[in-house]
């Protein structure tokens, strides 16, 4: 891993390794060199295998942040490549001409955090949800909990414990 | 053959008899098949209990005249040739109204209940009853080839076209069945007649695992009752022509009971152990062993 | 922990336009002839469900309803992790068929409903239309905490919490998930309501049918199929 980062870092302008356990490790790119990076791994590298493409909504940043997973099967190794993008007009670069299956990651993600990615085939069409109307759900600034008590009726006498408190009371009645 | 109005009642005797046969064969077939399952199974009275429930449904749809008349056709076709078709030999009230050329007129109406049920389902205009109705119309149609030769060949070796002549030309021994004076017209005759039982291996059309439950998709209360009654009537209809043909009849209800329950069973354990053909794989099976057997025990005869 | 929230307000203002081949449009025929075509109102029909009376004498409905008891077809209709359980129930250790109890694969000739665990609002639009097409008398079953009110879902923003809002439960099966003993003990007590004749779901349904449509409507926010479809 190591010495692809190595190689990759001064032309992809890589942020710095970051390992996590056996062949597992991450790395910042920035959009621009996301699409050269990726090919350069796929055709050069061996990282062939899309493993997932999904997002993180860094609310307080102002950031949403994709991460591409790749495999290399041979050699084992997972790279998962961050790409930051703007949180206001959140738009991404799509990759389904190099992984097919990436369109439909896109579309999810266009569909849950409202993430545009202009080209990517049926991005518009409903994935998941039919006939959502309200904030994407992922974002952080949807609230689950108050939209479902404002959309689902609820049954009455359901009872809510704060977990600490609620263990703490049920482990040591006594109070100690 | 003259026509006196006691047959009425008799016949309808008979209908009942074999209503009641059939509804218990069912269900001791599909506990058979449980048991080898390993589980309990149904109870044996569970077809008349499905049967007064679906009478007893409060709401039904019609979507049209055909569709309407699909289960009436179907049953129809199982009557009929109950009502047709000497029941038992000899027997002055179970002889029905068979006459001399009837052996045509089963063939018929062993086809009949699948053409209406083939309008009805299509009038319901689901399209899994256009599906199932057309895989089982092409699924039926070469199943039965090999039963028409080995019927033929019948025709030509007693030299008459009437169940009744037939059924008398076997009496008197064991080997005066057709079974023994032409195997291979049996033999042919038996593989239209695991074809068209419905049941495993050949039974993808009305299997609720395949395109759901095929032609009956739509059907429902009455109508699925009616069909019901038709899916227990008609195989012990079409048990009774094998055993009349091929297996010299019955001379009274014991022997009528035993011999189709035995033959009855020959599909059943062929399905218990088989698992299910594809509709081309089981046209392409019949085209090519039971059509040639039907061939050859026409000329052979 | 809070319960209530009322920071977050959710958007009433967007509605979902109907699909585009659900519109009313016109058409020209081959044969240069107009027509217009309302595909809602066009492939179904737009009667409402009615109330079925029970038989005239009671002991015909009481046979009847015993019958009906003995002879429980479901809907193989798997709408959550519910679905799981209900299939040991055909195995050899349950075995549920001997008690009259089958699996049909055509909403048309089943009588119950099992709505086994959580139903998405989108699983929901399904569910109402496979119950619509079922013939009355039909039952419906909630399995598992999720139909009673929202189990783990229930702070999920596409999960409904009560399921007799939308459909009229005759029983609940609690438990998450309640294992196939607990099925069989449903399923038995479910067959003594409907013998004592207290199962009258599909007429409450349609005595209570707007209240039942504004309700599901509330959720459902792309109704993209007739109010009543069978």
């Amino acid at each position: 891993m190591r010495d692809i980062h190595a190689l990759l870092k001064q032309r992809h302008r890589l942020g710095p390794l970051e390992p996590r356990k056996g062949g597992l490790a991450f790395v910042t790119v920035p959009r621009e060199n996301l699409r050269g990076l990726l090919l350069e791994l796929r055709d050069t590298h061996g990282f062939t295998h899309l493993v997932l493409l999904t997002a993180v909504d860094w609310m307080e940043d102002g950031l949403f942040q994709l991460t591409y997973m790749l495999n290399n099967r041979g050699r084992d190794l997972t790279l998962g490549i961050r790409v930051m993008i703007d949180r206001e007009e959140a738009q991404g670069d799509t990759i389904h001409d190099m992984w097919p299956t990436a369109a439909t990651y896109q579309r999810e993600l266009k569909e849950m955090f409202g993430i545009d990615f202009p080209g990517s085939p049926r991005l518009d069409e409903e994935f998941i949800l039919e006939g959502w109307t309200d904030l994407p759900p992922y974002r952080r600034d949807f609230d689950s909990l108050a939209y479902s008590q404002q959309t689902y009726a609820e049954r009455p006498g359901r009872v809510t414990h704060d977990p600490r408190e609620y263990m703490k009371s049920k482990l040591y009645p006594d109070g100690v | 053959m003259t026509f006196e109005w006691i047959q009425v009642p008799y016949a309808l005797a008979t209908l009942f008899i074999i209503l009641n046969y059939g509804l218990l064969m069912t269900a001791v077939v599909r506990k058979l098949a449980a048991r080898v399952g390993g589980r309990p199974g149904i109870p044996v009275w569970q077809n008349y209990i499905d049967l007064v429930k679906n009478f007893a449904l409060r709401s039904k749809i019609n979507h049209g005249v055909m569709y309407y008349l699909g289960p009436v056709f179907r049953l129809s076709g199982g009557i009929g040739l109950i009502l047709f078709v000497p029941t038992i030999y000899g027997s002055s009230w179970a002889q029905n109204f068979s006459f001399a050329g009837d052996l045509v007129l089963a063939l018929y109406f062993i086809f009949f209940g699948t053409l209406g049920m083939a309008l009805g389902a299509g009038e319901s205009g689901h399209p899994h009853s256009a599906i199932g109705v057309s895989r089982g119309l092409a699924q039926v149609t070469t199943a039965e080839l090999p039963m028409a030769l080995a019927v033929y060949s019948l025709a030509i070796q007693y030299q008459t076209l009437s169940i009744t002549e037939i059924v008398a030309a076997q009496q008197g021994g064991l080997f005066n069945w057709t079974l023994f004076t032409n195997p291979l017209a049996v033999v042919a005759a038996m593989f239209a007649f695991v074809g068209t039982m419905m049941r495993s291996p050949f039974d993808v059309v009305l299997a609720p695992q395949e395109i759901p439950i095929g032609p009956p998709t739509e059907y429902h209360s009455a109508y699925l009752a009616l069909m019901q009654t038709n899916r227990a009537i008609f195989p012990i209809a079409k048990t009774i022509i094998y055993m009349n043909l091929f297996f010299g009849g019955a001379a009274n209800w014991a022997e009528f009971a035993i011999k189709v329950f035995l033959l009855y069973m020959i599909p059943a354990v062929i399905g218990v152990v088989h698992p299910r053909f594809r509709v081309e794989q089981s046209i392409r099976f019949f085209l090519k062993w039971g059509l040639p057997v039907g061939i050859l025990a026409i000329l052979t005869v | 922990m809070k319960d209530v929230d009322d920071k977050f307000l959710k958007n009433l203002d967007r509605t979902v336009p109907l699909r585009e081949e659900l519109r009313p449009r016109k058409v020209t025929t081959p044969d240069g002839q107009e027509i217009e075509i309302e595909p809602l109102k066009d492939y179904f029909c737009e009667a409402a469900p009615k109330v079925h009376a029970k038989s005239y004498f009671p002991i015909v409905e009481d046979f009847y309803n015993w019958a009906r008891a003995n002879s429980l077809w479901i809907l193989g209709f798997g709408t959550g992790c519910g679905a799981i359980e209900m299939r040991p129930l055909m195995t050899p250790r349950f075995d549920a068929y001997r008690y009259g109890i089958q699996w049909r694969p055509t909403p048309r000739q089943s009588n119950l409903l099992m709505i086994s665990g959580y139903l998405s609002v989108k699983t929901l639009k399904r569910a109402i239309r496979a119950y619509e097409q079922m013939q009355g008398p039909k039952y419906v079953v909630g399995l598992g905490s999720c139909t009673i009110n929202g189990g783990m879902y229930w702070d999920s923003y596409n999960t409904i919490k009560r399921l007799d809002q939308y459909l009229p439960v005759d029983l609940y099966i609690a438990g998450c998930m309640p294992r196939p003993e607990a099925l069989l003990a449903g399923f038995m007590e479910l067959k003594k309501l409907i013998k004592a004749g207290k199962c009258e779901g599909a007429n409450k349904y349609a005595e209570n049918f707007a209240t039942y449509k504004a309700n599901q409507k509330s959720v459902i926010k792309d109704w993209d199929m007739p109010d009543y479809n069978w």
